[in-house]
């Protein structure tokens, strides 16, 4: 059990470990496992692999800070030492703490200005993979389109992806929005999907991602689809919100406001939907892998192991699903926002 | 609000720059060229689809039309060897029929000539018939009228045969 355990917790504890009962024991063990669980479910400032808990050693790299408080400051997370050091910058001290993975101002000695945040910037480990994903998707999504230009056959890749194009067009797209409207929410339909499989693929790996459970990105994604779905609704969506066809007049006006609060509560619950299954998908795991270590008997680590590979399976069908769900919802919205009244 | 606690609006900001980034990147260098080609491929198959049922179709029309064509020139084969066959039968007929009326006239003209010989001859034989009788006649009568007695003889018994009239 020696990868990424929280080190400020340790430390604090180290000289009162021998002293501790039975019962606090496997209360400390608890919270410890619990901690670092929830750990590896959050963003940070350096891209760790490895930590060798007794030593205090990271295996990792560091990545660039970048904060904004009365001006920029610029320099490389190794300054923090993983919670253990004040940084220093343009006079100003700054320290992260580790139980939220925060950046704070502080004295230098180190007492955090609780009030004090700096806004923080800067390329966290979720920023370093989502580029890196982006780039990949790049990459092989001009392969494919490059493909094209010898014959009109799928070759390589295409083979793969493009029945899944094909899908999004044909399942997604048209039967929610409509032959003709759809073609210009297609690039926002595919990207998000591939964006989201992608990175929800990324974080299967044994590298501790954890990029779409984390709010910032379902958040960006549900804003990006509430401002198109609002700038691309024609007359028929807001009269549907303003003034609800084929009801009496009361209820027209009881209507607005719940068609308003409507308006904002779709995008929300895409945020929300992706981001708690996601989060939920890691946590489960990162439990029952924990799971695997804390038992003394092997055969109750060799059931857990064996349940880890199968939820690691429904992670896998997880992934590929909340990608469908998020695309499949967004194209009804943007249905909804460009229907003609002829669809009802 | 653990929730807005954890919420990082910087992580927001540069996720919403990548999304954004690579949404406009794959549109114009992927999602595009990517939907054109499965387009164009798709109308390629339907049109070729469509193109293959025309010339089938085509094609049938042909047949039947080959068909049609074999059809009228066998009828028309049939309609010439039946004429000829006519014609065949009607050529021996009329040659039939123009060696009997040939033959008939033959015929007729033999028998005519036929009858008029016997008629020459009959004439001929009644004259001769007449010279022999006339000569046996006077022979007979000369004979007769030899003697004074066989004269009166023959007076009296004209005489007699007048009486008796």
């Amino acid at each position: 059990m020696a990868v990424n355990a929280n080190p400020h917790e340790e430390e604090e504890h180290n000289d009162s470990a021998i002293e501790r009962s039975e019962e606090e024991q496997a209360a400390y063990d608890k919270a410890k496992n619990g901690e670092y669980v929830i750990h590896h479910t959050k963003d940070s400032h350096d891209f760790g692999f490895v930590t060798n808990e007794s030593e205090n050693k990271h295996y990792g790299f560091s990545l660039p800070v970048i904060l904004y408080d009365e001006g920029f400051h610029f320099f490389s997370s190794s300054s923090f030492d993983h919670g253990h050091k004040v940084a220093k910058s343009d006079g100003k001290y700054f320290k992260l703490n580790s139980h939220d993975a925060k950046i704070y101002r502080c004295d230098e000695y180190g007492e955090i200005y609780e009030s004090l945040k700096p806004w923080d910037f800067s390329i966290t480990k979720n920023v370093i993979v989502t580029f890196l994903m982006c780039l990949l998707m790049f990459l092989l999504f001009r392969g494919i389109a490059k493909s094209y230009r010898t014959g009109l056959a799928p070759t390589g890749a295409a083979k793969f992806f493009e029945p899944i194009v094909v899908f999004i067009r044909d399942e997604i797209a048209v039967p929610n929005i409509g032959e003709k409207q759809s073609k210009k929410y297609m690039a926002y339909l595919l990207t998000v999907f591939f964006f989201i499989w992608f990175l929800n693929l990324a974080g299967m790996t044994p590298l501790g991602i954890n990029v779409t459970g984390n709010l910032a990105l379902t958040a960006a994604l549900a804003l990006i689809t509430f401002i198109i779905t609002t700038f691309t609704g024609n007359k028929n969506y807001w009269m549907h919100i303003f003034w609800m066809p084929g009801v009496p007049v009361p209820m027209k006006i009881i209507l607005i406001p719940i068609e308003l609060i409507g308006m904002v509560v779709k995008p929300f619950a895409l945020m929300i939907r992706l981001y708690a299954n996601m989060l939920a998908g890691h946590v489960v795991l990162g439990m029952l892998i924990v799971a695997v270590y804390s038992f003394e008997n092997y055969f109750a680590s060799g059931a857990f192991l064996g349940l880890t590979f199968f939820m690691n399976i429904i992670e896998l069908l997880v992934a590929l699903l909340q990608a469908y769900i998020f695309t499949m919802l967004t194209a009804l919205y943007f249905g909804a926002a460009s229907a003609t009244a002829e669809h009802h | 609000m653990k929730l807005l606690e954890e919420f990082s609006i910087g992580l927001f900001f540069w996720q919403a720059v990548l999304f954004l980034a690579l949404l406009f990147l794959l549109r114009k260098f992927a999602w595009k060229p990517i939907l054109n080609a499965v387009n164009e491929r798709e109308e390629k198959i339907s049109d070729s689809l469509v193109q293959a049922e025309k010339a089938q179709e085509e094609l049938k029309q042909m047949q039947a039309q080959n068909e049609d064509l074999l059809k009228d020139a066998r009828a028309e084969r049939d309609g010439l060897i039946k004429e000829a066959k006519e014609t065949a039968t009607k050529m021996i007929s009329d040659a039939k029929d123009a060696a009997k009326e040939e033959g008939s006239k033959m015929l007729a003209s033999a028998q005519e000539s036929i009858n008029a010989e016997k008629v020459t001859a009959i004439m001929e034989l009644k004259t001769t018939v007449a010279a022999f009788s006339i000569e046996i006649a006077e022979k007979i009568v000369r004979s007769e009228l030899s003697s004074e007695d066989k004269q009166k003889a023959l007076a009296d018994k004209m005489a007699e045969d007048i009486n008796l009239n």
